[in-house]
């Protein structure tokens, strides 16, 4: 039925649209592939035990990153603990208590404007505001990154708040709960998944941003504790693949890196994907 | 009775602050780049900064026109866009439509994969892999260009063109699609003549995301476009875009120098909240 | 699911206290910034330093104007600067010392068969008098420029000697010594300048006017293209304890060692 007295014109169309398609599809496909065995492929062999484990040393000429995973590691757990009581607060203010719906607006507009800002303004911000007063330092990096990740926290808490039935609260006051025992028992469990999605999420974000924390983070590679390390600067693993890529032209290194950012991307989508999933199946229930 | 109600309130209150934190960010953000940024362009001249040619901030003789980062931004944007756009739309009409459903998530997958990638590691490979590869190809002294610049931010806006557009085609409702086709059209041509303009602003939507990412690339762009205050006359020859201008002179500069790279960051900004308020009008007209 | 993402969080934190228990303990500390070229020199010192007193020790590779400015605004101990003072420099207050002298390589790639150079003909080239490789001797190649931002010390040293301020066309202007030396090597017809104590095999070193950058005619000046490694303080305030300690340790002959082993030549 298809090619039955179809003029000229329309199956060149068709046969036009269909190449272009497919064209469209193999090169995005073959780019991923690429992307994937290049990296892998240059980074997976310099992945010692030795580069994860020490730490640079001029004197033995021998660069290991640990270091840099160490400053990673706790510059996601600053921001996370520090955004996400900010994010779901507000969150929870608009879906729970926000009655004047221009306040909605703004507060929206405002995070959408916040989400849209490149990560480069927010660096120079983040030195502006936090490293001038702090130094240069990881905290003042996590608290660049607190502003750029709430939007992301409120976002995904916001909409797993949407779920919970507006049955569970009206059955909830009709017992005489107040309002603030509401939220507490049956809302906030109800939007578990939207925090943990949202801290998925952010997570893949801290680990890939490096323009906001080159000038609030700085480049150091000292092994510390965790509160001597949020105090002092250190490079993150993204900041040191640009260093060591750029400014020292360790390229072995800086694909080994590449390599481990990679894994750990695909192992973050991965797990958002099983969280949704796995709540989504809960509420289906 | 009473206690409860005063911790209701406090509570309430708690929540409104936290709330209104958002709004207390963008407000810091945009006074401290106003504050920060006007002084310079009062000293140097509005005109003169933003359509002077020259940069030269470190010469005997300074000067500060911005032109080239506003010209390198905009073509490698536009260039960026002309690439991925296309490219972008056809793979996603192609995933929401014709693919199987096997096919459609291990692709989705990999384009979340495509998305994830930092930057940097866009900027080691177009470093290493696209800039030799642009010397070679075209026979050009030096492959760090304008170019190099443009494939990569065309390679990173792919991921949110492909995703928005999909979800906007697959939100196509099926109605439209079924009535074209009982008309006689071809499933091709109704994908193309019925389901997209249907899907029209979800997908603008997508492209005004798309320059918005691009125009604000800083670290993958710095790795692989040269660097010098060129005016952006060829596609070939080693430029600054507005972000690689503010992070490669930021850590040294002073005085003056410093101030106009804080304008030049207003003026980033600008930009951006100018296509951020075009993105939602486009949404709001989807919603309707 | 709460539960065990609690457990997870508590363990890492553990674990990262764990790895913060086997550093050691500060009794101060010592903030170096600025100049890229001087990274191996300051590294390795910082590092011995470290291993012997435990006071810890950073280093920002920023360029030699970022570490300038971060020692007058007071954000670290030391400056690093791999050119000398200027006089509004030190009228604001600053005060440097030197503590060796480094050649700065002119770098080819290793394709390419140039092997000498005279200060007047790099000095042409960068200002473009001089475009193809043929014109002095070379392969029929464009010749490409590749050179610092404007705040490097490497840029200052080199533009100063050369006679080429505020004149050299650049292709690419990088913003470290090790960025120099990587597109250099991977570019057949690019020329570039970086410190002696960075060059790698990757690329190859130029003779200037016959002299090769070597300990000893850095010392005696017959190579030319050279400069000071300055350490910047500010002169009406004193240094911590901790950094003074640095100070002294790497300015005495102790230090020599080290410092010849990284490339340059010792000023004490």
């Amino acid at each position: 039925m298809l090619n039955q007295s179809l003029s000229k014109k329309r199956k060149g169309f068709e046969v036009l649209m269909k190449a272009l398609m497919l064209l469209s599809v193999g090169l995005t496909a073959a780019l991923v592939l690429f992307l994937l065995i290049y990296v892998l492929g240059q980074g997976i062999p310099n992945i010692t035990w030795e580069l994860l484990s020490t730490k640079p040393s001029y004197l033995t000429e021998r660069i290991g990153i640990l270091p840099d995973i160490l400053n990673t590691v706790y510059i996601v757990l600053a921001t996370l603990l520090i955004v996400l009581p900010l994010g779901v607060g507000a969150a929870i203010y608009l879906t729970e208590y926000a009655s004047n719906k221009k306040v909605v607006g703004i507060i929206e507009y405002a995070a959408e404007t916040l989400s849209g800002i490149p990560s480069i303004i927010y660096g120079l911000v983040g030195m502006l505001l936090f490293s001038n007063s702090m130094g240069t330092c990881l905290m003042a990096g996590a608290l660049t990154l607190v502003i750029m990740n709430l939007p992301t926290i409120m976002r995904t808490t916001q909409e797993s708040l949407k779920t919970v039935p507006q049955s569970y609260r009206e059955g909830a006051f009709g017992l005489g709960a107040g309002k603030w025992r509401v939220v507490r028992t049956v809302v906030l469990p109800g939007c578990v998944d939207g925090v943990i999605t949202g801290c998925i999420l952010s997570v893949g974000r801290i680990l890939g941003e490096s323009a906001a924390l080159l000038f609030t983070a700085g480049f150091a590679h000292a092994v510390n504790g965790l509160i001597d390390g949020l105090a002092a600067p250190g490079a993150t693993l993204t900041v040191a693949l640009y260093v060591y890529a750029k400014e020292q032209g360790e390229f072995g290194v800086a694909f080994a890196i590449a390599a481990i950012l990679m894994v750990l991307t695909v192992l973050i989508n991965f797990a958002a994907t099983l969280v949704q999933k796995h709540f989504a199946k809960r509420r289906s229930l | 009775m009473k206690k409860n109600q005063l911790m209701e309130k406090i509570i309430h209150g708690i929540f409104l602050v936290l709330g209104l934190i958002t709004v207390g960010c963008v407000l810091l953000i945009t006074v401290y780049l106003v504050i920060s940024g006007i002084p310079a362009i009062r000293e140097i001249g509005l005109v003169d900064f933003l359509f002077g040619k020259e940069w030269a901030s470190t010469a005997s003789e300074p000067k500060y026109g911005i032109l080239p980062f506003i010209l390198t931004s905009v073509y490698g944007t536009a260039g960026a866009i002309l690439i991925g756009v296309p490219i972008g739309f056809m793979t996603a009409v192609y995933l929401s439509k014709l693919a199987s459903p096997k096919v459609k998530s291990v692709m989705q997958s990999a384009v979340s994969l495509l998305a994830g990638i930092p930057s940097v590691v866009y900027g080691l490979v177009g470093m290493l892999v696209l800039v030799p590869g642009i010397r070679k190809i075209f026979n050009v002294p030096d492959g760090a260009s304008l170019l190099a610049a443009i494939i990569v931010l065309a390679i990173m806006i792919l991921p949110s063109i492909i995703k928005m557009s999909i979800t906007a085609l697959d939100a196509v409702p099926k109605e439209y699609e079924d009535a074209s086709l009982a008309l006689g059209a071809t499933p091709i041509e109704t994908y193309f003549k019925v389901s997209v303009p249907a899907a029209k602003s979800g997908i603008a939507a997508a492209v005004v995301l798309g320059v918005g990412r691009a125009i604000g690339e800083a670290m993958a762009v710095m790795m692989v476009a040269g660097n010098v205050p060129n005016m952006p006359d060829s596609l070939f020859q080693s430029v600054r875009f507005l972000t690689t201008a503010v992070s490669s002179e930021m850590a040294y500069s002073s005085g003056l120098q410093r101030q106009a790279l804080f304008s030049i960051a207003l003026v980033l900004f600008l930009f951006i909240m100018l296509i951020n308020a075009t993105l939602n009008f486009f949404l709001k007209r989807e919603k309707e | 699911m709460k539960k065990m993402i609690t457990m997870m969080m508590v363990a890492v934190l553990a674990l990262s206290m764990l790895a913060g228990c086997g550093s050691t303990k500060t009794t101060g500390s010592v903030a170096t910034d600025g100049s890229t070229s001087m990274e191996k020199v300051i590294g390795a010192l910082g590092e011995a330093f470290q291993n012997d007193t435990g006071i810890s020790f950073t280093y920002n590779p920023t360029g030699s104007g970022s570490g300038i400015k971060a020692v007058q605004e007071g954000r670290c101990d030391i400056g690093l600067s791999s050119r000398d003072l200027k006089d509004e420099e030190k009228e604001a207050g600053l005060t440097g010392t030197v503590l060796a002298y480094d050649g700065i390589a002119i770098i080819v790639n290793p394709e390419n068969p140039v092997a000498d150079l005279s200060v007047d003909t790099i000095a042409k080239i960068y200002t473009g008098e001089i475009t193809n490789w043929s014109e002095v001797g070379g392969n029929d190649v464009e010749i490409v420029l590749i050179g610092r931002e404007a705040g490097s010390g490497t840029r200052d040293g080199f533009e100063s000697i050369t006679d080429t301020e505020d004149a050299c066309k650049y292709r690419q202007e990088l913003t470290s010594t090790g960025d120099v030396i990587t597109t250099v090597s991977q570019n057949p017809g690019a020329i570039g300048y970086a410190s002696v104590a960075s060059v790698k095999d990757s690329v190859k070193a130029l003779t200037v006017d016959g002299v090769a950058a070597t300990e000893a005619t850095i010392k005696d000046g017959s190579y030319v293209v050279q400069r000071p490694f300055v350490l910047v303080t500010k002169s009406d305030a004193e240094l911590s304890e901790a950094a003074q300690k640095f100070f002294d340790y790497i300015t005495s002959a102790d230090a020599n060692e080290i410092i010849a082993a990284a490339g340059v030549v010792s000023a004490n």
